[in-house]
């Protein structure tokens, strides 16, 4: 048991926030917590990616013959930086041209993380942020309107209102 | 069918899968930044039309050269992302476009009567993104990509439901309650395909069938499977999880419940086949399994305990919600059966439910733009007050209960055909007490629209007000094709039954 856990250790944060997160969501009847225990949930989903996308002695998928022309090109400068910070053994990216086809060689044996996960997360990333936007424009808009958040108080306020209007 | 594929340019017609989703998300930005609701309307009018004629190219270019393939900017799958066009998402292409087509339409007169002007621009462009997610949850080919666009739809659905805060300021706290729920739907959706991308190492549907396929299934993809049922299930509120959808269709400004209603959950079901049939196998134990425990029996449950909460609600749009609620049931008891006919039955209720909810939804917007009325008992005397929408409505309503000479007829008698073929003869028992149930609620406001007399304003009876022709044409259409495809049933049977084969492999 402490084994499989041990192997999957990456994994064991990752259920805790999300656990945590959806607790939160589900326990607390304030507007604004919900919002953050959602947040934490869908972060601890951009981490499972991120962890999927770890290779064990994996270099950073930075294509050593890199040319500009060729396709390649898209992997950001973020991604160029921490190559250069973080891998001395990666080329620098304007090698000249006749150092490619040999840098190219040595480019076939190198083992790479798996760059598509991070990708896929810049745009959850971005769909998290939007929806967190919307949620915490509905609660201004809702404290406006109702001048609390507190969720036991706005139903009470619907209820209220409900059974006022049906007679 | 073959006039359907040339109509349009050689050049358009190449792209028609990416523009179909392309354009409603420029169109978006361009509405936001038009001066007035009048002239943002135009935009969406021209972009559903637009959407419109591309789905009806496409239909043609399905039937002429089988399953299209669009690269999305020129990288083939499975490493680039695919539009795949084929039988089974067809149907909802056409379903979104042609009915919010005629939404759009049916929007100008009800937006502008429950949106403040100022914010009417904003409205519009907020409805073509929603448009375009809808309609690119439903061509994508590749599994990320139907997260993305599920959330693009959800999110912009989210504002146009708090939109109606004008009249009702409960559509705020709908909307949140919907925008929690919704987004732990899409998260679980999204832990599903991170399982399914850890155990194939692809995001093509298509390939991940085959991976999966040569693989053999273990405990990462039964995982997947449970976290993507789930997910796809609360965005098209299937019976347990569907306790965000009657107060977002009650409060949500009319125009947008007419197009949610007929088109959202719909797509999101599509969501659920495409991952059912196409992704998963049928044949895999696990996924039969859940067809006979999970999909037939709750939506058993649905069909029965949703029509009953339906026949006592006192808002009329609430009521038809939960109605609503219980016809997602029919289609998860039809794809529940696991044989194709079952699956047709399905897809052809959730076409025919489209015409009948958006027809109904549309009336009841017409009564509340002339009367400012929402209960079901302020509903008296409209069949002399508004007789033209009295009489769409009825038309309707009675398609949903399900009664002979409409659609709503045609898609039971599948459904009960179907459940006879497989032997479940206490799906047939549900559904003979659903449709009762349904006669119920539905007697109840047809009764209140026929029977009682017109309310008295200080003596005098109200005067008979014609709804504007902007909301009677869309209405009357939809009304109408509910009789029209009784008796042409074989275009809308043909669709359904080719989609159903289209996964299947037809048995």
């Amino acid at each position: 048991m402490l084994e499989i856990l041990a192997e999957r250790f990456n994994y064991i944060p990752i259920i805790i926030l999300m656990m945590i997160g959806l607790y939160v969501v589900i326990a607390t009847g304030n507007l604004v917590k919900r919002l953050v225990g959602l947040s934490l949930f869908q972060t601890s989903v951009f981490l499972l990616y991120i962890t999927i996308g770890k290779v064990f002695g994996g270099a950073p998928p930075i294509l050593a013959d890199y040319k500009a022309d060729d396709g390649y090109g898209h992997g950001g400068d973020g991604d160029a930086a921490y190559a250069a910070a973080g891998d001395h053994a990666a080329p620098a990216v304007d090698q000249v041209a006749e150092h490619a086809t040999e840098a190219a060689a040595q480019t076939a044996e190198v083992l790479y993380s798996n760059p598509l996960p991070h990708v896929l997360i810049l745009t959850a990333i971005v769909v998290g942020v939007a929806t967190l936007a919307v949620g915490l424009a509905l609660v201004v808009r809702i404290r406006e309107s109702y001048g609390t958040i507190e969720d036991d108080a706005l139903n009470a306020a619907d209820y209220s209102l409900e059974t006022g209007s049906a007679e | 069918m073959q006039f359907l594929a040339d109509f349009l340019p050689a050049g358009i017609a190449m792209h028609a899968p990416a523009l179909i989703v392309v354009i409603p998300l420029i169109m978006a930005a361009l509405a936001a930044l038009m001066p007035n609701g009048r002239v943002a309307w135009t935009v969406a009018l021209v972009t559903a039309a637009i959407v419109a004629l591309l789905s009806l190219n496409l239909l043609g270019q399905v039937v002429s050269e089988g399953v299209l393939s669009y690269h999305m900017g020129g990288w083939a799958p499975p490493l680039g992302i695919e539009y795949r066009v084929d039988m089974l998402n067809i149907p909802l292409l056409l379903l979104v476009g042609i009915v919010g087509f005629l939404c759009v339409i049916y929007g100008l007169p009800s937006v502008g009567d429950e949106i403040a002007e100022n914010k009417q621009a904003l409205f519009y462009s907020a409805f073509l993104v929603c448009f375009a997610g809808l309609l690119g949850v439903t061509i994508t080919g590749d599994a990320f990509n139907v997260f993305v666009f599920l959330e693009i739809s959800s999110i912009a659905t989210y504002t146009i439901i708090a939109m109606g805060a004008g009249k009702d300021r409960r559509a705020l706290t709908a909307s949140y309650n919907y925008l929690v729920l919704g987004t732990i739907g899409a998260t679980f959706f999204v832990i599903g395909v991170g399982f399914l991308y850890m155990a194939t190492g692809t995001l093509n549907m298509a390939d991940m069938a085959a991976i999966l396929e040569e693989n053999g299934h273990n405990r990462v993809t039964q995982a997947a499977f449970a976290f993507i049922v789930v997910g796809l299930g609360l965005k098209a509120a299937m019976f347990p999880l569907h306790v965000w959808l009657p107060n977002a269709y009650a409060f949500a400004p009319n125009f947008v419940t007419a197009f949610l209603a007929s088109t959202a959950t719909k797509v999101a079901f599509y969501a659920l086949i495409r991952f059912l049939f196409s992704v998963f196998h049928p044949d895999v134990s696990f996924v039969e399994m859940s067809f006979v425990w999970l999909f037939a029996v709750v939506g058993t449950i649905a069909m029965v305990v949703a029509s009953l909460q339906a026949v006592f609600q006192t808002d009329a749009r609430r009521l038809l919600a939960y109605s609503s609620v219980a016809q997602v049931g029919y289609m998860m008891l039809g794809l529940g059966m696991g044989t194709a006919s079952g699956l047709s039955a399905g897809l052809l209720h959730l076409m025919n439910h489209a015409l009948m909810k958006g027809a109904l939804f549309m009336a009841l917007g017409a009564f509340a733009l002339n009367f400012g009325v929402r209960r079901v008992k302020d509903l008296a005397g409209m069949s002399k007050t508004m007789p033209a929408s009295a009489m769409a409505f009825t038309i309707a309503g009675l398609s949903l209960v399900g009664v002979p000479l409409t659609v709503g007829f045609t898609s039971k008698w599948y459904l009960v055909t179907a459940a006879l073929e497989r032997g479940w003869w206490w799906a047939v028992a549900a559904l003979m007490l659903s449709s009762l149930l349904a006669l119920a609620y539905v007697a109840r406001l047809l009764s209140a629209i026929w029977m009682d007399s017109p309310p008295t304003h200080h003596g005098e009876l109200t005067q008979r007000r014609l709804a504007p022709w902007m909301v009677l044409i869309p209405m009357s259409v939809l009304a109408l094709a509910n009789v029209y495809f009784f008796f042409h049933a074989d275009p809308l049977v043909w669709l359904a039954r080719s989609a159903a084969e289209a996964v299947m492999g037809g048995n």
